[in-house]
């Protein structure tokens, strides 16, 4: 799944919020051991703040690095399961918000955890058939999990927004490659008009997430005559943990390979911008030249896999908006009661 | 319950000003306003131009409010700080991300685009710029 004309990052940017919240806080409420809490801390969102605010913020860093002025972006995909409004889109608030003009195609997605890479993808497809030169791709969520519920723990809140353009030394970093591996599988869902999402607990696992991310890791090595060896960097979904570490197990990539991209111990899932913030960190990191595969999974199911060389201008670049670091280590530690207050959990009328 | 909502048209109109943060100058007297005005309040000419204001200042004072107008009360206490933008203008604006207790005259601020209210459950959301203490 190669595009014909090769496409490449521009810019990318980041949002966390500056709230977070202990599994322990968490687990003291509902009387939970601490051994079995799956992650150290989660981000939640302020009460001003939605999807829509985050992708603004992440598409500023975003563009601040790719130097260029918001209105040469010709495409604005965002990506979320968490949108402020059912039916009115976030697309055409984040482009008037930027100062993007209204030349533009603009869009929202929806595929659970997947829908921003596949924003990403869709652009890419975009760029390269010259029908757009640069398109903004933006992966936003603030997630609500069922107080008690093991999601409680995880579902977390941030955004990540990459610019894709055509290929040129000016990018931070080129795309090889993408692929796309998706069944029907009812892992995790929500209905219409529920607030809160259900899941098949265990299910969730084998036939779900680590199905259709190997599916798509190996496709995509296969389609590009890769080998995990091959990759310097690998970065996964992180609905927790454990999940990513196994998967990176099983496709060969050490713990070294993993750890500048797995972030989910200290921000939790940010479901839409999961892998998309992990991808980012790498680049914060990364040396020209490195190879990083990143792979997503959306439940529903479905995972896109995408294989990443980085290039000279990432050292100029990099320091030209906040690195994911910078939003992970400005942090307000909230207790339970603030968290419930936060998230309209407690009713005042 | 205090002053109601503004109308859809309303908020539709003055989106991008609060989007970002667009001001007016005066032509003859160069008095930088926020919100953009007709008429310059200082030296009463009408030629004025719309301009990008900086994102970034200090404050310069603060207060408090506890008894807010309607559709405010869910961020209340919330604080509202005069701030000198970086060329000098100076404008009215809410904190976010940043306790009452932990603002002094003198901080630097940021601009950053957040949630102003939600018009009811069933309503429109209204978005523009707030200020909090920078990133980096």
């Amino acid at each position: 799944m190669k595009p014909s004309k090769s496409t490449g990052i521009l810019g990318y940017g980041v949002y966390i919020p500056v709230y977070r919240i202990k599994g322990e806080e968490i687990a003291r409420v509902w009387g939970r051991s601490k051994a079995a809490i799956p992650i150290q801390e989660k981000s939640v969102p302020g009460l001003d703040e939605d999807s829509i605010t985050f992708a603004v913020e992440a598409s500023k860093n975003a563009i601040q690095r790719a130097g260029i002025n918001p209105e040469e972006i010709e495409a604005v995909y965002v990506g979320s399961e968490s949108p402020p409004y059912a039916v009115k889109p976030t697309a055409t608030v984040v482009a008037e918000a930027l100062g993007i003009s209204p030349r533009l195609i603009a869009i929202d997605m929806e595929f659970a955890c997947r829908a921003g890479t596949t924003a990403m993808q869709s652009i890419m497809g975009l760029v390269a058939s010259s029908m757009i030169k640069y398109g903004l791709a933006i992966g936003t969520d603030t997630a609500q999990g069922r107080p008690r519920d093991e999601l409680e723990y995880t579902a977390a809140a941030g955004a990540a927004a990459f610019i894709i353009a055509p290929h040129s030394s000016e990018n931070i970093a080129y795309i090889e490659g993408s692929y796309s591996y998706v069944t029907d599988t009812t892992d995790f869902w929500r209905r219409d008009g529920e607030v809160y999402p259900r899941h098949a607990y265990r299910f969730t696992g084998e036939p779900a997430y680590f199905h259709h991310i190997y599916e798509a890791a190996v496709g995509l090595m296969e389609e590009l005559g890769l080998k995990s060896s091959d990759f310097d960097y690998a970065v996964f979904h992180q609905p927790n943990v454990k999940f990513p570490v196994r998967i990176a197990k099983r496709l060969g990539f050490p713990m070294e390979k993993i750890k500048d991209g797995l972030l989910s111990n200290i921000i939790g899932n940010t479901y839409a911008a999961s892998s998309m913030i992990g991808l980012a960190a790498v680049l914060d990191v990364a040396k020209p030249g490195e190879r990083i595969l990143m792979v997503s999974f959306g439940s529903g199911a479905g995972s896109d896999a995408f294989s990443i060389v980085v290039q000279d201008a990432i050292e100029e670049k990099r320091r030209l908006a906040p690195l994911v670091r910078d939003y992970i280590e400005k942090r307000k530690y909230i207790d339970y009661a603030v968290y419930a207050r936060y998230r309209s959990k407690i009713k005042t009328r | 319950m205090g002053i109601s909502a503004p109308s859809v048209p309303r908020v539709w109109r003055e989106r991008i000003i609060k989007y970002r943060l667009l001001g007016s100058k005066c032509a003859d007297c160069g008095k930088i306003s926020y919100p953009p005005r007709k008429a310059c309040p200082r030296c009463g000419s009408t030629n004025l131009v719309e301009i990008s204001l900086p994102k970034r200042g200090k404050v310069l004072s603060y207060t408090v409010i506890r008894t807010p107008p309607r559709g405010y009360l869910k961020y209340s206490p919330y604080i509202i700080a005069l701030i000198e933008l970086e060329n000098g203008a100076r404008i009215l604006a809410q904190l976010t991300d940043v306790d009452p207790d932990e603002v002094k005259s003198g901080m630097v601020v940021e601009a950053v685009f957040r949630r102003y209210r939600e018009q009811g459950e069933d309503g429109i959301i209204e978005y523009g710029i707030k200020f909090r203490p920078p990133i980096t």
